[in-house]
């Protein structure tokens, strides 16, 4: 097997008011280089979660088993360390930031990245260059880089900054955390465009949905099923549309 | 208090008394104020009793043109430059549109120390008069204070007579430990406009306990904007007296404490007359040990009819160690106003913290590009483009 991402019996919980809850209960999941896996399961199965802890948030805390990245122990980076690594997270609910210019957000991003890769900062003009093909790509207005990042943004135009992200920071594996959640089907089609786009040899990702739609476009190569902070059952893209037509009900029968 | 603490406390103000040449009396009546007295209780000035504060010497030309060089300053417009409490005339010019005038008769304000002792150890200031319906540009006032243990107590005074206009950008700079204690007196004529910029980039260890007095008439704006930036304790004071219909008072400003430091912005905004509005927005950047103060009082008398007064104080702490103390007061005797003030303290957005740096931005920089965000608001108050991106630029988050 590959060892581009390699999960081990992940456990990790969270501080609910006081109490430590345990969310994620030993996740195992491998995800080769080139390939695109999708993660579905009910709500509160700690889908969310695997993607904060994989991307380095800190509120949880992780209690057991290992996570690599390229050969790197991912739950010892910073987060910016791990995006600088190639890991990107597209939010469920991208944060809002007042007083932060998108345009000037996605160009400290851009060479912030660059800067830790050994690449060259792009200057003022290329970078407005880049952008602007990208926002065409996404059929985003140009006057969304001159409002704050996030702020008055409607669902789907919100999601479709965090796809613009994606596109420019050139990641190599990207987790997109219900990134269909709230789109109309044109947005979809036009979220799913990007990354496809970006789908070869190089490039893997993480899809976290509910519904089978998305994986219509995005065509996975493996599902796994998760519930109750496991991966129950594992499969191929057929997964999907069982669960479509089927609900979880079998598979968490088949699990029990 | 033991009586070694007596002792010292009284050397300063000693020392400031018998350099008054006589006009010390109302400061050795007053004293310099403890924390038990109420305008002074959260800015302790303990370190201005401990010292012997003497007489400035002169500053030479070269001296002071080094200090400059290091400022963020404009091009355009008049200059005038003073240097451990003299004007330095080889650098500076003021232009025609400006004429100079002698200091009028000014309140004395018995209740304020930084005005009590600017009375006792009054020097030389900018005195200056716009003429009715002139717009005399920009004018930078920069004070240069060079030397340890010594002491300036500049008296400015500006006139803007019925329908005139200036911007001042008003650069407070130096290094060593001093205290600087300047005093404007501003009148501010029927639909004249003064802006008032300040940069308070004192040395790190100087205190810095400066005083405005400012009245405006019908339809006049005193316009002012405070960054308090540097200083071991800083106090900008503002005392502004709204005087007939439709006149405009704004007191904004942003600090930013860090260290051990202390920086304060108090206000006094008398409304004397009916149809006037008052605007602070005050926001304070708190890290380490700094500490930040905010006071501001909106004072509207009886015939004050539909007066407008907003105050806004927001403070960010980026430490557990630090502290702001937040004190609004609103004195209403007129019964047909709309007063209001608000204050808010919080950290920075763990959330909003993550999400940049999950976009590859370290740490140190994001907390920078938050600091930012959140001092935008206040900044964009600054209406002059030129000042507001000196301004921006020496914000040290």
């Amino acid at each position: 097997m590959s060892d581009f991402l390699k999960i081990q019996g992940l456990e990790a919980r969270i501080d609910a008011d006081g109490t430590p809850k345990e969310i994620l209960k030993g996740i195992d999941l491998e995800i080769p280089k080139g390939e695109i896996h999708a993660i579905m399961g009910p709500n509160g199965s700690g889908k969310s979660t695997l993607s904060y802890v994989l991307s380095g948030r800190e509120d949880y805390e992780v209690t057991g088993g290992s996570a690599t990245f390229k050969g790197e122990d991912l739950l010892a980076l910073e987060p910016e360390e791990r995006a600088a690594l190639g890991m990107f997270l597209a939010f469920q609910s991208p944060v809002e930031l007042p007083g932060v210019n998108n345009a000037n957000f996605l160009r400290t991003a851009v060479n912030a990245v660059r800067r830790a890769r050994g690449e060259d900062e792009l200057d003022a003009v290329a970078f407005l260059k880049a952008v602007r093909a990208e926002t065409k790509r996404l059929s985003m207005s140009d006057e969304m880089l001159k409002r704050a990042v996030n702020v008055g943004f409607s669902g789907g135009e919100k999601k479709r900054n965090e796809v613009l992200q994606m596109r420019l920071l050139q990641p190599s594996f990207a987790i997109l955390d219900e990134t269909d959640s709230g789109l109309d089907i044109d947005a979809l089609r036009i979220v799913a465009d990007g990354v496809n786009s970006l789908r070869g040899p190089d490039f893997s990702a993480l899809v976290i949905t509910h519904h089978q739609r998305l994986l219509d476009y995005i065509v996975p190569d493996r599902v796994h099923v998760m519930a109750k902070g496991k991966i129950i059952y594992s499969g191929g893209p057929e997964v999907a549309k069982t669960l479509e037509k089927q609900g979880y009900t079998q598979f968490l029968e088949a699990a029990a | 208090m033991s009586i070694a603490t007596t002792v010292q406390a009284s050397l300063g103000l000693e020392a400031f008394v018998a350099r008054s040449a006589g006009h010390g009396t109302a400061l050795s009546a007053m004293g310099i104020p403890t924390r038990r007295v109420e305008e002074w209780r959260y800015t302790p000035l303990r370190a201005f009793a401990d010292t012997v504060w003497a007489e400035s010497p002169a500053l030479s030309d070269a001296h002071a043109q080094t200090l400059l060089a290091g400022l963020p300053l404009p091009e355009a417009g008049s200059h005038v430059v003073f240097a451990n409490g003299r004007k330095v005339e080889a650098l500076s010019s003021l232009s025609d549109s400006i004429s100079q005038s002698a200091v009028e008769t000014a309140e004395p304000f018995e209740d304020r120390f930084s005005a009590v002792l600017n009375a006792a150890l009054m020097q030389d200031g900018l005195s200056v008069r716009v003429p009715a319906g002139t717009d005399a540009g920009l004018l930078t006032l920069v004070s240069l204070t060079a030397g340890e243990n010594i002491s300036t107590h500049l008296r400015h005074q500006i006139v803007l007579e019925e329908g005139a206009s200036l911007t001042l950008f008003d650069v407070n700079a130096g290094e060593g430990r001093y205290v600087t204690n300047p005093r404007f007196d501003i009148v501010v004529g029927k639909s004249a406009r003064l802006t008032h910029v300040k940069l308070q980039q004192e040395s790190l260890t100087a205190g810095h306990l400066a005083i405005v007095a400012a009245s405006v008439d019908a339809n006049g704006n005193y316009d002012s904007f405070t960054l308090n930036n540097g200083s071991e304790l800083a106090r900008h004071e503002v005392v502004a007296t709204l005087t007939a219909a439709h006149a405009q008072v704004h007191v904004n400003g942003i600090q930013i404490v860090d260290g051990s430091r202390l920086n304060d912005l108090t206000s006094m905004i008398h409304h004397a007359a009916p149809d006037c509005g008052s605007r602070q927005t005050v926001k304070t950047v708190l890290s380490e040990n700094g500490q930040g103060v905010f006071q501001g009082k909106i004072l509207v008398d009886r015939i004050a009819q539909k007066t407008d007064g907003y105050q806004m104080n927001q403070a960010l702490l980026l430490s557990e160690k630090a502290q702001i103390n937040s004190k609004p007061e609103l004195e209403i005797y007129a019964d047909d106003v709309k007063c209001s003030h608000g204050a808010t303290v919080g950290a920075l957005d763990d959330e909003q913290l993550f999400y940049l740096r999950s976009r590859g931005i370290p740490e140190a920089e994001a907390r920078d590009i938050l600091v930012r965000a959140f001092l935008l608001d206040a900044l964009d108050l600054v209406t002059d483009e030129t000042l507001r991106a000196l301004l921006q630029g020496s914000i040290r988050a």
